[in-house]
């Protein structure tokens, strides 16, 4: 231990002041982070100094491999890729966080509600939540975009609906072995009522499963909303995202003559879900309570 | 010590687990059956039994932690046992429960001030700063310093958390107090201090107490009251010194020799039951404790033996008291 690390008191710290310590002492949960960090502000910041629009159609160039003035070349109607594929990350990226906090409210207060709003509610939410486990995915996602329709709002909707009650089952799991500790009885026993119980005990005890959850469950969105729009329900074109990149450079010639069009995007899904990935295992590593001490 | 009126009359308290499953079957956990005793105002009444003889489960019931499958809790005129959980609230502050586990029973994540403004604030008393002006005086009333507040509750020992957990339930200023093993989970050092603490406050405040316990000499030390129970029934109740003195169930005696004396060289007569406790999911018909009583008869198999007075406020529920 360092002469540093030794005089901070390790143990005033606040639990979550552990978690984090214990989180930045993973090394691939920190490059994880810095790639992810590094990919959001790219897509944020870059567009406005590259000075080319996603959708600018150049017929003078089309189908150019990467150069000077098109980095990653341009695709069959001559959109520049770089361009395309910071507009797509920038969907792609706000359908996934979208999705993912809309399903983190309702699988947390559906879980929640089933362990704390008795067990008439209880039976009757974890019957839903069977039945949208027993569905196919793909069928329910499916039917589902076809009912809404394409488009980025119903995409980020159909997401949503389609994951909460795995992390409904996961929160219920949790505060069904919470419920009965003492501590909650004592909340109990001084009048607590059932919100009380839900945001001073359940939220803050099942923060860690709600931080895992999100992060993994953000690379599956990514990778929903490419299936959704490289099957031609997600994101409709002309606007750009990483699955309708995919989708449109799925033809032979393509595939054969011009790799940038779909390595690029491909690149940028496989890259981002595995930033994510690590850091939603740091995170769950770091929030583990057997790793706590004390 | 001081003893007003009836402050709760508990009447034929019935406690059963388990449920009917749809398809039948579902076994029923018989932990309380018909328990009915009276606690006056500022009297300590102490419950014993061995493990599983549904001391927990009377403590917790009158306090309607759990609902009661029957009988009656009148408190201050009021039967708790009927009233919709919503009505409760007004009567939460004035009973609160010592947990036995320090450990199990403080949140780790919220601070101390938090844990003990909890009840504070669910009960809608003072601003976010008179609290803590009342939890830094709930501090002191423990003997633990004030800038306990900030910190978290995985910083103290076993003794600490039980202090702040007596602090917990001390800070909505009740007058009935469900104490359940407050020292048992705690090192033999510590236990005098928590129990001498929990004698002082009981005098300082008038509490009326409930003192769950296994270990004989602390109730001798706090109670007026005790009451035997075994297999979820009464045995035996009256004042310590009279069922100390002079037991008059055959299974108290038994329970009292499992006292450790500490006479060196006291000459003790151990009375040693046979057997284990039945299974309460099958108790024996007729009185419970008949299957490793040693004065049983054939009639013991036949009826719940009715409680009778032996002495002043003394009772036995046995076929020969």
């Amino acid at each position: 231990m360092t002469a540093a690390a030794a005089a901070r008191p390790v143990f005033r710290e606040s639990p979550l002041g552990r978690a984090l310590g214990r989180f930045f002492a993973n090394r691939s949960a920190v490059v994880g982070l810095v790639v992810l960090l590094a990919m959001v502000g790219a897509i944020l910041l870059a567009p406005p100094l590259l000075g080319l629009s996603p959708n600018a159609i150049d017929l003078l160039s089309l189908n150019k491999p990467p150069g000077a003035r098109h980095w990653m070349g341009t695709d069959g109607v001559g959109r520049d890729v770089f361009a395309r594929l910071l507009e797509g990350g920038r969907i792609s990226l706000l359908v996934a966080v979208s999705a993912v906090a809309i399903s983190l409210c309702i699988g947390f207060l559906m879980g929640a509600l089933a362990t704390f709003g008795g067990r008439v509610l209880d039976g009757a939410i974890m019957r839903l939540v069977d039945l949208a486990m027993t569905l196919p995915p793909i069928v329910l996602l499916l039917v589902l975009a076809s009912i809404t329709g394409p488009g980025i709002a119903p995409t980020i909707f159909v997401i949503a609906l389609l994951s909460w009650p795995i992390l409904a089952r996961m929160v219920r799991a949790r505060l069904l072995e919470l419920r009965e500790r003492d501590f909650v009885l004592a909340s109990r026993n001084m009048g607590a009522g059932t919100w009380h119980l839900i945001w001073r005990h359940a939220l803050p005890n099942t923060l860690d499963v709600l931080v895992v959850y999100a992060t993994l469950q953000m690379a599956n969105a990514v990778l929903l909303e490419a299936g959704l729009s490289f099957l031609g329900l997600g994101v409709p074109p002309p606007d750009a995202s990483w699955g309708n990149m995919l989708n449109s450079a799925r033809s032979v010639l393509v595939l054969e003559q011009f790799p940038w069009q779909w390595l690029t995007p491909g690149a940028a899904l496989v890259i981002t879900v595995m930033a994510t990935n690590f850091v939603g295992d740091g995170l769950r590593d770091a929030f583990d309570p057997r790793s706590d001490i004390g | 010590m001081s003893a007003g009126g009836t402050l709760i009359e508990v009447s034929g308290l019935t406690q059963h687990f388990g449920r009917k499953g749809w398809f039948g079957g579902g076994r029923v956990v018989r932990a309380v059956s018909d328990v009915s005793f009276g606690i006056r105002k500022g009297e300590v009444v102490a419950l014993v039994g061995e493990s599983g003889s549904g001391k927990t489960t009377v403590g917790r019931s009158m306090l309607r932690l759990i609902d009661p499958t029957g009988g009656k809790v009148v408190y201050d005129g009021t039967d708790l046992a009927a009233l919709p959980p919503a009505a409760l609230r007004p009567w939460r502050r004035r009973m609160q429960y010592i947990f036995q586990d320090p450990y199990a029973s403080l949140s780790q994540r919220m601070t101390v001030g938090e844990i003990l403004t909890e009840g504070l604030a669910i009960q809608g008393i003072g601003t976010r700063d008179e609290r803590m002006g009342k939890a830094a005086r709930a501090l002191d009333s423990v003997e633990m310093p004030r800038d306990a507040l900030a910190r978290y509750p995985h910083e103290f020992s076993g003794g600490q958390r039980q202090r702040l957990g007596i602090a917990r339930a001390l800070i909505l200023e009740p007058e009935f107090i469900v104490a359940d093993e407050p020292v048992s989970a705690l090192d033999v050092s510590i236990q005098a201090q928590i129990v001498n603490l929990l004698r002082d406050l009981q005098e300082r405040d008038g509490l009326t107490m409930m003192l769950i316990s296994h270990d004989l000499s602390v109730v001798e030390f706090l109670a007026d009251t005790v009451i035997v129970l075994y297999l979820g029934r009464i045995m035996e109740m009256g004042p310590v010194d009279a069922v100390y003195g002079a037991p008059a169930h055959p299974y108290t005696p038994a329970l009292l020799s499992a006292v450790p004396s500490t006479a060196p060289g006291a000459k003790r007569t151990r009375t040693i039951l046979k057997g284990d406790v039945p299974s309460p999911i099958n108790p024996p018909s007729g009185c419970v404790f008949r299957t490793r009583c040693p004065v049983a008869m054939p009639a013991c198999a036949d009826t719940i033996p009715p409680d009778r007075a032996v002495g002043p406020g003394h009772r036995s529920a046995c076929l020969r008291s």
